[in-house]
């Protein structure tokens, strides 16, 4: 293969179609979701979100061009400091910070320009992450770089979550999919697995049972496994954890737990639990979606998310109007547009050369998939109410710059994977 | 052991992708469920409650309207009470009950609104309307509710009350619902479909927070309501009340009839009670009140009590016994005293006269002719094929079958029959010495006063009835029901009636009956004292008047009152006074009538 330098023969622009069609469906849900019939209403308008969200989307084509035309090499290069300034931002963002429903994370420049560092705070730690672990003796094994990679992930997160936005602070758990890529043993993720199936489980079932579930099991898998003292050991030693998590959940919940974050588990189970609260949320965002039918009712002809009766339509439930407006029909459209623009990230990064870049594109998949996962599954009863943007489709600058740039550096990235020597 | 882990991962997102398809495919292609209640979240039902009918006298006053009023309701999704003690106390209620209440509605929906407080009055609303405002969630629905203006009729009338959980599974036509008002008893009920009108449906769409978006497809499903319609009663408003006025304090019946029509023109139970204790918010506690009442005032004496008729039985003997042909009008009997007790003088009597002296030996031995007319040398069978025959003229007389009245619930008195006897004695074992008891009206029959009334009616017309009726115009039509507009012939000759009547007119002249006697207006009647083993004997009386062109025929009973020329038939003959002559010369009877010292 030749050298091309010509950047537009070497993007690919299959991500790119994608990204333009998530964006526009987006938009143009975003301005069903406002919109009032017989209201005379432009979807430019910009005090509509529609018309906001329009120049939104059209300032991402600056910010592709600006990333397209940065030498390549330069984003590994100042990783750590995009990751310093973010971090630096996070703890400003605590002290300065506006308060919008509950939670400091907003700077607010002006009277227009807000900017909520904890988007770009996704981006910046896949950077980071990715040129750490890209370290040619970096290995998960050694306490000397999963304490430093393990801190970089979860410093963001801590600071997010004391905002607090809890939302947002899960996302990073997402970099355990690149964590598992680049060879973390699975049973991090299994146990930690297991904690959150104990954790929820504290919240429906008394904890006397589970510790007599765990013991039951303990006991049964001493009987299977190999009589060694070595076996043996390690099985007693993850029940007494087990059960030591389990006493502690607990405290986890009544002191640092809030009643809600409580209720939105349990409307999870049974939303009749908080008819008016977060089971209301969970109630409303079906019928909406349920009502679409298969085809759906027609664009700009939803009732459930015109009346109101679903919140947040625009930003963390606006798959609640294309469920609504388009049926299974667009809904199953679009979960196939979400999947197959994250294999093919996933794809694009298993052909980088540069483990840097590859690293980096798990880091991109991992956010897109958790961001769609936990957002659609919330909609439709098989996540908690957590609220975070649906990526490229929610009303937000924050949101849609953040995830734009996430996806641009790696197109760059992607285009000159040629560019590279192994080293 | 990369690949492997790329693959799993691969794995998992399409797992995902999956897993959310196919979640999507059930809620949204599979059920139904959810675009129903998405149908359910935006439209809300409007009733549009018509007005019940309005019920007016003969004379075109106003017994029944409806007043205002109003009922809160509540929309728990959009309820937020900053002081909830403050609402408590401007509407009267404890915390208790609020929260009680709250729940109940908050459990039945969130977003649909249900009644929160039922039936403030017209002033209880002036005093919180203003206040309303700031207790968001709770709006006002205006209703009515039933107003009397008279206070009289109590039980003709009728009361409305929430329908109950019975009522509404036997409603096949699904026209009623939880919370609905629905006519209980007397004319309310009978006349509950005539009355109800139909309620009207408004679909409208409204969001998240109530507020209106439109209508629902144009409006198109939606429903006027119709208001129920006007009845015009029979009832004499004035004789009612003035009948009222004078059973006060007392126990027992009046119904007078307009003979040529059967139309009711007055029906009294006492005691009676004001019907505006069982309209509106009061409901309950009157309710009690009343039901523990040992008076029981809720029954309808006129068309439920159940007599003897006693004396006033031997004018139906007497007729008969002419048509059967086994007693001619100027026959003389001799009755002495020797086989039933009498107060009457022992001597030589025609029919005439033995209903002016109310004869018992003769209507024993006339009632003998009746039962045994010679069909068979055995007595018992004689004596079944005679009190079958004798059974069949009583029923014409509408006796022993349930009146066709438009009132619920009438009683049909009892008379017996050959199957009875039949049981007691066992067959063929019984004769005319068991049941001789019937001639004289004691024994085994009964009847109730509208009976009684209707038994005037029909000697006053010669031998026909209309059948007793309490609506003689149904909305515009001006009619009554068709029933109503029908002769009913009793099966005796008018001819028959002529000593009949001059017997009775005695009775009033020169007999039992004076207090009744009218200087001007030939009146005919016939007293009763009816035995009564558990105290006084009961005072009984009927009449008519005039006896050419019956205007009014009447029934009073007076229970415990002794004999039937004192408190029945000077109560009988004053509201005939005040019905015939417009107003009442005899002021001492008015008085004695009044003070009720029957037995002295």
């Amino acid at each position: 293969m030749t050298r091309d330098s010509n950047i537009i023969n070497n993007l690919d622009w299959l991500i790119i179609l994608i990204y333009g069609i998530l964006v526009l469906t987006g938009w143009l849900n975003i301005y069903a979701s406002v919109y009032e019939e017989g209201a005379g209403m432009n979807i430019f308008d910009v005090s509509l979100n529609s018309g906001k969200q329009f120049i939104w989307i059209a300032s991402t084509i600056v910010i592709f061009i600006v990333i397209m035309s940065i030498d390549f090499k330069f984003y590994e290069s100042i990783s750590y400091i995009i990751y310093g300034l973010i971090i630096t931002m996070l703890l400003l963002v605590l002290i300065f910070g506006s308060k919008v429903s509950g939670a400091r994370s907003w700077f607010e420049i002006g009277s227009i320009l807000k900017i909520q560092p904890s988007e770009f705070a996704k981006f910046a730690t896949a950077l980071a992450v990715a040129k750490f672990i890209s370290q040619p003796n970096f290995r998960f094994g050694r306490i000397t770089y999963l304490i430093p990679v393990s801190a970089m992930v979860i410093g963001p997160m801590l600071l997010i979550f004391l905002q607090p936005d809890p939302g947002t602070a899960l996302i990073f758990t997402s970099f355990i999919v690149v964590f598992y890529r680049e060879g973390l043993t699975p049973y991090v993720i299994i146990i930690g697995f297991i904690l959150v199936l104990i954790f929820i489980l504290t919240l429906f079932i008394d904890q006397l049972y589970i510790i007599l579930g765990v013991g039951l099991f303990t006991a049964i898998a001493i009987g299977f496994a190999e009589k060694t003292f070595k076996k043996i050991a390690g099985i007693l030693s993850i029940a007494v954890i087990t059960i030591a998590i389990t006493l502690s959940v607990d405290y986890f919940q009544t002191n640092i737990l809030k009643p809600h974050h409580q209720t939105r588990l349990k409307v999870l189970i049974n939303p009749n639990s908080d008819p008016l609260g977060d089971g209301w949320n969970v109630t409303q965002s079906k019928i909406a979606i349920g009502s679409g039918r298969m085809w759906g009712k027609g664009f700009l002809q939803g009732t459930q998310t015109k009346f109101d009766f679903v919140p947040e339509q625009s930003t963390d439930f606006i798959f609640c109007t294309l469920g609504e407006e388009q049926g299974w029909a667009g809904t199953s459209f679009v979960i196939l547009l979400f999947i197959i623009l994250i294999m093919r990230i996933l794809y694009i990064a298993e052909r980088q050369k540069s483990r840097f870049s590859r690293i980096y594109g798990y880091g991109v998949a991992s956010i897109i998939l958790f961001h769609f996962m936990i957002n659609v599954g919330m909609t439709i009863g098989l996540f908690p109410v957590i609220g975070i943007p649906l990526p490229f489709f929610s009303y937000g600058g924050s949101s849609l710059w953040a995830f734009s740039i996430l996806l641009f550096i790696l197109l760059k990235l992607d285009a000159h994977r040629m560019q590279i020597l192994i080293r | 052991m990369n690949d492997q882990r790329i693959i799993i991962i691969r794995l998992a997102i399409v797992l995902i992708g999956l897993i959310f398809i196919i979640k999507l495919f059930s809620i949204q292609v599979l059920s139904d469920n959810y675009e129903r209640a998405a149908e359910g979240n935006i439209l809300q039902r409007i009733i549009e409650y018509p007005y019940r009918g309005l019920i007016y006298d003969r004379k075109g006053e106003l017994l029944v309207v409806n007043n205002p009023m109003y009922d809160l309701m509540v929309v728990p999704k959009e309820v937020e009470l900053k002081d909830t003690m403050e609402f408590c106390n401007l509407f009267g209620i404890d915390k208790e009950t609020f929260i009680l209440k709250y729940e109940e509605t908050k459990n039945y929906s969130v977003i649909k609104p249900s009644v929160f407080i039922k039936q403030i009055s017209n002033e209880d609303f002036a005093k919180i309307q203003d206040k309303l405002i700031e207790f968001k969630g709770f709006y006002i629905s205006a209703r009515s509710v039933r107003d009397y203006p008279h206070t009289s009729l109590a039980n003709a009338l009728g009361y409305v009350g929430e329908i109950n959980k019975s009522q509404l599974d036997r409603d096949t036509t699904d026209f009623y619902r939880m919370g609905d008002y629905i006519g209980i008893s007397g004319i309310e009920s009978t006349y509950e479909i005539e009355l109800r009108g139909k309620r009207g449906v408004k679909w409208k769409m409204v969001n998240v927070r109530g507020i209106e978006k439109g209508s629902f497809k144009n409006g198109q499903n939606d429903t006027l309501s119709v208001p129920g319609n006007d009845l015009i009663s029979t009832i004499d408003l004035d004789i009612q009340q003035y009948a009222e006025k004078l059973l006060d304090g007392k126990v027992g019946s009046l119904v007078a009839l307009e003979p040529s029509s059967g139309e009711i023109l007055s029906i009294v139970s006492a005691p009676f009670y004001d019907p505006n204790m069982l309209s509106g918010r009061n409901f309950s506690k009157s309710f009690k009140q009343l039901s523990s009442d040992t008076l029981v005032p809720l029954f309808n004496r006129p068309i439920m009590a159940m007599y003897p008729p006693g004396s006033m039985f031997k004018v139906i003997q007497s007729l008969i016994a002419l048509q059967e042909k086994v007693l001619k009008p100027n026959e003389l009997i001799y009755s002495d005293g020797t086989l039933i007790g009498d107060l009457a003088p022992i001597g030589y009597y025609d029919v005439r006269e033995a209903i002016q002296y109310s004869s018992n030996n003769y209507f024993y031995r006339v009632f003998r002719r009746i039962i045994n007319q010679g069909k068979d040398p055995n007595p018992y069978i004689e004596a079944r094929i005679g009190l079958a025959k004798w059974r069949e003229y009583v029923t014409k007389f509408g006796l022993g079958v349930t009146p066709q009245v438009d009132l619920p619930n009438p009683k049909s008195g009892y008379v017996p029959t050959v199957e009875y006897y039949d049981r007691i004695y066992g067959q063929n074992r019984w004769k005319f010495s068991n049941i001789y008891s019937l001639c004289i009206g004691q024994g085994e029959t009964l009847v109730t006063p509208l009976q009684m009334a209707n038994l005037v009616a029909i000697i006053a017309n010669r031998g026909y009835y209309y059948h007793p009726h309490i609506i003689k115009s149904i909305g515009d039509s001006g009619l009554p029901d068709s029933i109503y507009q029908m002769k009913n012939y009793v099966g005796i000759d008018s001819i028959h009636f002529i000593p009949v009547l001059e017997g009775m007119e005695d009775v009033i002249r020169a007999g039992s009956g004076r207090r009744a006697y009218l200087p001007d207006i030939a009146v005919v009647g016939k007293t009763s004292t009816v035995e009564n083993p558990h105290g006084p004997d009961h005072s009984g009386f009927i009449a008519f008047a005039p006896k050419e062109e019956p205007k009014i025929a009447i029934a009073v009973y007076v229970e415990n009152s002794g004999w039937g020329g004192r408190a029945a038939a000077s109560i009988a003959s004053l509201v005939m006074e005040k019905y015939l002559s417009g107003e009442v010369k005899r002021k001492w009877l008015e008085d004695y009538v009044i003070k009720g010292e029957f037995l002295y």
